[in-house]
């Protein structure tokens, strides 16, 4: 156990320097120069662009850019951005935002989803079972920035339950309409996961062992039942919380959540490098530990498995 | 530009009516009237602003939401009369030209302080424009100061700058100075109303940085906080003796992630004034608000431009491009797909500046499909009988684009595609390195509201924002003769003869003026009016008591 | 529904364990009896028998039809607009076929044109994406499931990369390797990023599947490795991605509409759902019908792949014979 956490610690290190080569290439060859574009569609000066360009190091070559940024980085210095402000500091105000609604997100997904789909598993084949399915239908087919501007129009501006707007991003109250709307599509996901389970278990032989042994069911649902239908709903719940902190661009965008998306999105349009990379870097560790901790509840749930 | 005047008066007026009678009327409700009620003196403004991109420093916001920062804690010298565009003195008592117009004497009003109690003097003016100038201290709009003498010592072409100071910059005494020109600029007042020329306190220089994070200004509001991403706050500076006072507390800029969300802020009354209405309420936002929607057109114009350096448009006959230009039905266009925020155009200078002249283009911006067609036929036909328009998809150009496409195709027979770039970056990206493949969007809003701003800033042949490698040189004499004109009437004059022959020549076809579609909250005293450059006078605003 | 009765579990989606052990039972009598029918034969003959799979093939059938030959629905010119005459134009729901019958959109042209023209390219969007990254994404999981060691420890941690890629980077980047914005060019961008949840479910049923009684006997009888993956340890771990794949595919499409939303998407002359959605979605408020059609569409396809992949999936999941 603890030899294979410690390989897989160990390779982090080179996922990070292919995750930094990477975006850093990938931001290299988009279109745009970030300083001209500054003067917007008045004429930029020469001189000007020239001198900014050295200030940023961008009149560098790419290797060496690449090599000064990894310098920097291993001080902790994750660079400027264009406003001459430490792109940690941009950083430290947007993760916590998007941490927090991925919480929020999480949990309704985990509880609306979970108990939806067993819901569903334990009806198979009856009204439940349909509705869950036109759901899982409608989600999947609506995009998302529809989906965010209906439940505004719904919940904020008709039905008035919540504020249209989140004004204190780290106020995590504020964060249910954003969250809501975020973990919709992975809420219909989790919903047919944990149904088809649930649905495939109840058949499972243990379970007739358990209703032999004369089980009363609640428990033979609560624990025998739930623990062994969780682990592919896990898995994707980890896969999932990766996706919230960097897919939400959209969510935080209509709802007027500051958070990573929102950052990335701004940094994406200004070609600023330096937050680009930072912010997907910081990501990709994330997602590293995440997958880890996945793997390791596997072992929680299912005794069987265990870890070289 | 009228309205925009009587605005102002009907709101002066309603507090000089209200101030009379007792404060009666009720809050929310019956609040739908913005006359009603009281103006509270302090009341704080909020308003919507995003994240400056550059540190606040006077020259160096190139954007809109750095410039509407800077212009409530700075004040300039002059500033321009809201619908005339007409020249006024703010920390100057005169601005006076030479003979030639290349030699500018400014005068200051005394007694003018720095919101840390420091004198504003004419040394203030003279090492603000001088630090900005100079390429080294990477200002974005250094190249405002290029008329003066001895810029290109301070930012040279290539190289390290030679001096520190310009030497056409010459303090006076105390409360004068002048300014040497390397020509004659008959406009040169009109350039000095735009921010970059705003005067800095000797601690700006200790630590530029720094002052960029928290500035010290002469401006009615002094500086409080910059929280970022979220807010930046602004009260009003007790001190300030200019003629444009606060007449609210001060202003809170909150920053919104999009339009949608603002507007949503605004209906709830947690955001006092939004930028502009999102697109999916602009059929609804005069319902939504009432008398509280704010529909005004300011100085600015959108075009398509016709790449001269492609093969398509290289040697094209005029007619060609007069003939798409009247293949375009700017009325319906406006009035459906655009919802009604833009105004056709009728001439390359966009209304309220000076030297605007109504029905400029004549006909050539009428909607006439048959002779559309005709001559589209004389001049040659469109080269591969396909265009194409690049815009950027970040804004709400494609609708327009479309139908603009669309009335082509239908109306001449002429293909016609819109050409998408995700964002900004990639479109300018295009545009700079000429690799457009037909025509692009162009847009176009004031710097200083004399036409010439509209003309041979464009179209000159060497004129940096003319990126379609369009050059008439019928044209660049007219402009540099107007340019040295004696009087600015002359100047106005002899560009307007240089815009007849624009019309002749057709460097770009004009689409519409750009409109402001926004809205105002219930606690908003009064109608909020708008300058020439599409923002607000936040210093007229007033803010209602809410007892 | 009759069928949802069935187990029909997309249980292994995004499944990315280092080791799970899911007893699955072989199809023993499939593979050794020697009977005539193999896995694919008895899935045939299961799919004959199921109502669900005949209703949701024949609707994609005739969106195959439409699709090709989208002139025999329509006779209106899907990108000629009349604003004078057209703009915004509700429905007249009883005009079937003809071109008012859902409205007029924003640009004064017909949608019922628009929705039938779109097809072409929102479906080829659809399966050429999911194809796409069925077989990168399929293969990449299949070895580095069977492999492990190394090889999986690779393509596990690029898995992680590609995911970690923010969707506007990754898609911004291919769009513009390109000069065209066209129907290949948007696959090739969706599949750039999309085909990294394929190989962790592909991967994961590997891992399930190579552990299972017949592959270690077939392995003992000294079958070869190329004749263990795609005979033995393959067909058995197919169930799940095709489940997967059947309902990324309306994803797919529907992410279409989030690119031209972001203006990314495909682009005139060419004709999508995806592209009126993202313009549609303007006129919310006041004109639903401009969404509402090419999204029903989209909703139908969406459906329709679904069912049929809940319907193969069953057909060949050996449990439930």
């Amino acid at each position: 156990m603890g030899r294979y956490v410690a390989r897989r610690l160990l390779q982090m290190i080179p996922v990070f320097i292919g995750t930094t080569l990477l975006i850093f290439l990938m931001v290299h060859i988009l279109p745009g120069d970030p300083i001209r574009a500054m003067w917007g569609d008045k004429a930029a000066d020469p001189a000007q662009v020239e001198a900014l360009r050295h200030k940023f190091g961008l009149d560098q070559s790419l290797p060496m850019q690449y090599i000064n940024y990894m310098k920097d980085l291993f001080q902790l210095d994750f660079g400027e951005t264009f406003g001459g402000r430490p792109v940690w500091d941009e950083m430290s105000r947007a993760f916590p935002v998007t941490i927090r609604l991925t919480i929020v997100a999480m949990a309704i997904e985990m509880v609306v989803g979970l108990s939806l789909g067993a819901w569903a598993g334990l009806k198979a084949g009856k009204a439940p079972d349909t509705g869950v399915l036109i759901f899982t239908l409608v989600v999947i087919s609506i995009p998302v920035f529809i989906l965010g501007y209906v439940a505004r129009f719904i919940f904020a501006d008709t039905l008035h339950w919540v504020a249209p707007n989140v004004e204190d991003s780290m106020d995590i109250t504020q964060l249910f309409l954003p969250g809501f709307v975020l973990a919709m599509l992975s809420m219909a996901y989790v919903a047919r996961l944990t149904r088809t389970t649930f649905a495939e278990n109840l058949r499972a032989d243990y379970m007739r062992t358990a209703l032999a042994k004369g089980l009363p069911r609640r428990r033979i649902v609560g624990v025998h039942l739930l623990r062994n239908s969780l682990i592919p709903v896990v898995t994707f719940l980890g896969t999932d919380v990766g996706g919230f902190i960097g897919g939400a661009v959209v969510t935080e965008g209509i709802f007027n959540v500051q958070g990573v998306g929102n950052l990335l999105y701004r940094a994406l349009q200004q070609r600023e490098g330096s937050t680009i990379v930072g912010v997907v870097t910081v990501f990709v560790l994330i997602i590293l530990v995440i997958n880890l901790i996945v793997d390791l509840l596997y072992a929680v749930l299912d005794p069987r498995i265990r870890y070289a | 530009m009228r309205g925009a005047k009587s605005a102002k008066w009907v709101a002066g007026a309603a507090i000089i009516a209200l101030a009379a009678t007792a404060c009666g009327g009720g809050d929310s409700d019956s609040g739908k009237d913005m006359n009603s009620g009281k103006a509270d003196p302090n009341g704080i403004l909020t308003a919507q602003l995003s994240e400056p991109q550059n540190p606040l420093q006077p020259a160096n916001a190139k954007e809109s939401q750095g410039s509407r920062v800077l212009r409530a804690i700075f004040a300039g010298l002059v500033d321009y009369e809201p619908g005339t565009g007409k020249l006024t003195y703010v920390n100057a008592e005169s601005v006076t030209p030479n003979a030639d117009s290349s030699v500018w004497t400014v005068k200051l009003k005394p007694g003018w302080k720095f919101h840390d109690g420091t004198p504003v003097t004419a040394k203030s003016y003279v090492d603000s424009w001088n630090w900005s100038a100079n390429v080294k201290n990477n200002q974005t709009n250094s190249s405002w100061f290029q008329d003066i003498k001895g810029y290109s010592d301070v930012h040279p072409d290539k190289g390290d700058p030679k001096k520190t100071e310009m030497e056409g910059l010459k303090v006076v005494d105390e409360n004068s100075f002048t300014i040497s020109l390397t020509g004659s600029v008959s406009y040169f007042a009109y350039k000095l109303g735009y921010d970059v020329w705003s005067p800095l306190p000797e601690s700006f220089f200790k630590d530029p940085k720094a002052a960029g994070q928290k500035p010290i200004g002469n401006g009615p509001y002094k500086f409080v906080s910059w929280d970022h991403n979220k807010m930046i706050k602004v009260r009003k500076f007790d001190g300030y003796q200019g003629p444009n006072k606060a007449k609210n507390g001060g202003i809170d800029f909150k920053n919104y992630t999009t339009a949608e969300a603002a507007y949503s802020a605004l209906r709830s009354d947690q955001l006092d004034w939004i930028e502009q209405v999102p697109v999916t309420a602009l059929k609804n936002y005069k319902q939504d608000l009432g008398d509280r929607a704010i529909d005004q057109e300011y100085s600015a114009v959108q075009s398509i431009v016709p790449a001269f350096y492609t093969k398509q448009f290289k040697n094209i006959n005029p007619k060609v491009i007069q003939g798409l230009s009247m293949a375009i039905d700017r009325d319906t266009i406006t009035k459906t797909v655009l919802n009604g925020t833009r105004t056709p155009a009728d001439s390359y200078v966009a209304r309220g500046v000076l030297g605007y002249k109504p029905g400029a283009l004549g006909d050539i911006v009428k909607y006439d499909p048959a002779k559309a067609k005709a001559l589209i036929k004389e001049g040659g036909g469109v080269p591969g009988d396909k265009i194409s328009i690049q815009f950027n998809a970040d804004q709400p150009h494609k609708a327009w684009v479309d139908a603009v496409c669309n009335s082509i195709r239908q109306a001449t027979g002429v293909e016609c595609v819109g050409d998408s770039k995700p964002d900004f970056a990639t479109d300018l990206n295009a545009r700079d390195g000429k690799k457009v493949k037909s025509m692009y969007r162009g847009g176009w809003v004031l710097d200083y509201p004399v036409n010439s701003n509209f003309m041979r800033d464009l179209y000159g042949t060497t004129a940096a924002g003319n990126t379609s490698g369009y050059s008439n040189k019928a044209f660049d004499e007219l402009a540099s003769k107007a340019d040295k004109a004696k009087t600015l009437d002359e100047t106005v004059k002899m560009y307007q003869e240089a815009e007849q022959l624009l019309a002749k020549d057709m460097p770009s076809i004009p689409l519409w003026f750009y409109k402001v579609n926004s809205g105002q909250s219930k606690n908003v005293f009064g109608k909020i009016v708008y300058g020439q450059d599409g923002d607000p006078i936040f210093t007229d605003v007033q803010v209602k008591s809410k007892k | 529904m009759p069928d949802m009765t069935k187990d029909q579990s997309i249980k292994d989606a995004g499944v990315d364990v280092a080791v799970t052990v899911d007893e699955t039972p072989a199809n023993p009598v499939a593979e050794s009896t020697g009977k005539p029918r193999g896995l694919w034969g008895d899935a045939w003959f299961d799919l004959r028998h199921r109502p669900m799979f005949w209703i949701s093939a024949s609707l994609l059938a005739l969106l195959l039809v439409i699709a090709a030959f989208p002139g025999l629905f329509t006779g209106a010119d899907p990108r000629a607009g009349d604003l004078t005459n057209h703009y915004l134009q509700k429905p007249e729901l009883g005009h079937f076929f003809q071109a008012d019958w859902f409205g007029y959109d924003v640009q004064g042209r017909s949608i019922y044109a628009r929705v039938i023209y779109g097809t072409r390219a929102s479906i080829l969007v659809g399966v050429g994406v999911t194809v796409a990254i069925t077989i990168v994404g399929g293969l990449l999981g299949l070895l580095s499931g069977y492999f492990g060691g190394w090889l999986d420890a690779i393509i596990s941690r690029v898995t992680d990369i590609f995911f970690g890629l923010p969707f506007l980077l990754g898609t911004m980047v291919v769009l513009n390797a390109f000069a065209e914005r066209k129907v290949y060019v948007v696959i090739a961008a969706l599949a750039f990023l999309g085909w990294t949840s394929i190989c962790r479910v592909m991967r994961a049923s590997v891992i399930t599947a190579k552990q299972a009684d017949y592959v270690t006997a077939a392995r003992a009888l000294g079958a070869g490795t190329g004749r263990m993956l795609f005979r033995h340890v393959l067909p058995n771990a197919l169930a799940p991605t095709i489940v997967v794949a059947t309902i990324a595919l309306g994803g797919f499409i529907s992410a279409e509409a989030t690119l031209s939303y972001l203006g990314l998407g495909l682009a005139d002359p060419t004709i999508s759902w995806g592209i009126d959605i993202a313009s549609g979605s303007e006129e919310i408020r006041n004109n639903v019908h401009v969404l509402l059609f090419p999204a029903g569409m989209l909703s139908l396809t969406v459906f329709a792949f679904i069912m049929l992949g809940d319907a193969v999936r069953d057909a060949l999941d050996p449990k439930l014979r």
